[in-house]
């Protein structure tokens, strides 16, 4: 589903050239949620934004979806960083946006809208503005948005980042979910999951990609032994403690490449 | 030409002598005072200034979507409407008296000139100063131009193009006196005019205080409708 090649992105900022991005080489098949660790500042975020055709790279070739990406790729959902809400529509217009910007008629996707929030807990916060939610509320909305659609393809950059633990470990089963872990009638979605929490990404990921600090490299990818569907009780798998204790290791070795391939 | 002080003896001709207290009674009364057709010259500077305002709204609200589209046409426009903006109205109203002779048109330009640049700035402002990430956002689901356009970029510049239109409500108001001042048969600028003339100091004071009703109205006016506009704007 994606497949980047030697991509390496250099921003070109008023105080000099800055590298965020080197030599990436990673491919995510259809069907596989792949979470993405790394230091702040490391790219994880340019890295989201070049897969989903927003930036260009300055090196390296990127294809989804068996394409060479040129521009905005179709039929992706997107998870920014920020909850990235219009903050003039309320939040049940703000869920229904997608359909309008591309076209589709708003009214058709009213009742899924409704259903997703409910889904998050917002059902009581549909008339209400942004503004009147909290943080973590609004990054549920941006939820929502991104998947009124059903997009076969998510982009999600730390999209449970300021949830309460709960509600966190709410959301990540709720994710499994939507993702189609336990679907057997329709495919899986594809998944790209930036995170900075090593549980929630060996919870949720077949593959964990760490990151080098700036410019971003890839330290080590580490496969995920975890049987599904997986739970809360997935947290008492020895692997599961093994495997975080790793990724850390990895993450923590501050550059130096990580033990490679696990 | 009618008589400014309604034929009655001059009270308080020369400012700064007397009691203030006889003086502000006096301003009072001749505000009030009927005789003199205070609802037709408030009636006359009310059009000038709604029609200056409108025509400050609208274009400036197209200009500054103007400069906001095309860097080209920002280059080449701002240049102009600085130029424009500096110069006094003062020194223009008579040349637009000449142009477009006597009456409401010429007044309501001159309000219309001195309250447009706000709308202009702020319009092209809030047009552009936009969150990349709420543009990415159109971009993601594939939101042409026009529509990134008219559901992001044009909410987001509400807010400031309505407070740009609090400050031209005022403005036009101080255009259309302007305008009256040069030379006008009528409205509260020319009452202030004759007044003075005729050393009525308490008639030019009760024109005053009617110019700053109209003026407040007005601004009461925009801001209630801004309110209403965009409720999610903290004001
Ligand atoms: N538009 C930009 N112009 C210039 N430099 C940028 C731009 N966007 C990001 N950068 C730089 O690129 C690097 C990577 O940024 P990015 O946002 O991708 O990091 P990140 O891994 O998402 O960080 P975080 O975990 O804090 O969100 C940073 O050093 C940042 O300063
Ligand atoms: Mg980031």
């Amino acid at each position: 589903m994606i497949v980047l090649d030697r991509v390496g992105m250099t921003y070109e900022a008023s105080s000099g050239p800055v590298e965020a991005l080197r030599d990436i080489s990673l491919t995510v098949a259809r069907g596989e949620l792949v979470a993405l660790v790394g230091p702040s500042g490391c790219g994880k975020s340019t890295l989201l934004r070049i897969v989903a055709g927003l930036r260009a790279p300055t090196r390296g070739r990127v294809d989804v979806a068996d394409h060479p990406v040129r521009g905005p790729v179709a039929e992706v959902g997107m998870v920014f960083q920020a909850p990235v809400l219009l903050h003039w529509r309320r939040v049940l217009e703000n869920v229904l946006l997608p359909a309008e910007l591309s076209g589709r008629d708003p009214r058709r996707y009213h009742e899924r809208a409704t259903q997703l929030l409910r889904l998050v807990g917002l059902e009581d916060f549909a008339a209400k503005r942004p503004r009147e939610l909290s943080g973590g509320m609004q990054q549920r909305a941006a939820l929502c948005r991104a998947l009124l659609l059903d997009p076969p393809l998510l982009l999600m950059d730390e999209p449970f980042g300021a949830l309460d633990a709960m509600t966190r470990d709410e959301m990540n089963l709720e994710l499994l979910r939507v993702w189609g872990e336990t679907a057997v009638d329709s495919p899986r979605k594809t998944v790209l999951f930036v995170t900075h929490s090593i549980p929630e990404a060996v919870l949720l990921a077949d593959r964990v990609v760490v990151m080098t600090p700036r410019p971003g490299r890839i330290a080590a990818t580490f496969d995920v032994p975890l049987p599904r569907p997986r739970g809360v009780e997935t947290r008492a798998d020895p692997r599961f403690g093994a495997l975080s204790v790793r990724i850390y290791e990895t993450l923590t070795a501050d550059g130096r490449g990580g033990p490679g391939r696990g | 030409m009618f008589p400014s002080n309604g034929g009655r003896p001059l009270r308080d001709p020369v400012p700064g002598t007397g009691d203030p207290g006889l003086r502000a009674a006096s301003v009072a009364r001749a505000a009030l005072d009927f005789s003199i057709p205070w609802y037709a010259h408030i009636w006359i500077t009310t059009l000038e200034i709604l029609g200056g305002f409108a025509v400050a709204g609208a274009v400036g609200v197209a200009l500054g979507i103007a400069i906001a589209w095309s860097p080209t046409i920002a280059r080449a426009l701002v240049p102009f409407l600085v130029f424009v903006n500096t110069l006094p109205k003062v020194a223009v109203a008579p040349l637009f008296l000449l142009w477009l002779g006597y009456g409401l048109v010429p007044n309501m330009l001159i309000a219309a000139l001195i309250g447009f640049f706000p709308v202009v700035i702020n319009t092209a402002v809030g047009l552009t100063q936009i969150d990349d990430d709420l543009l990415d956002l159109g971009r993601v689901f594939g939101a042409p131009r026009w529509k990134v356009f008219l559901k992001i970029r044009l909410p987001n510049a509400l807010p400031y193009v309505l407070s740009a239109l609090k400050i031209t409500a005022t403005a036009a108001v101080v255009g259309a006196v302007v305008g009256e001042f040069v030379a006008s048969q009528s409205g509260l600028g020319m009452v202030i005019v004759n007044a003075q003339t005729n050393l009525n100091t308490p008639v030019a004071f009760a024109a005053l205080a009617w110019i700053s009703i109209v003026g407040l109205a007005l601004y009461g006016a925009v801001s209630l409708a801004a309110r209403w506009l965009a409720p999610w704007a903290e004001s």
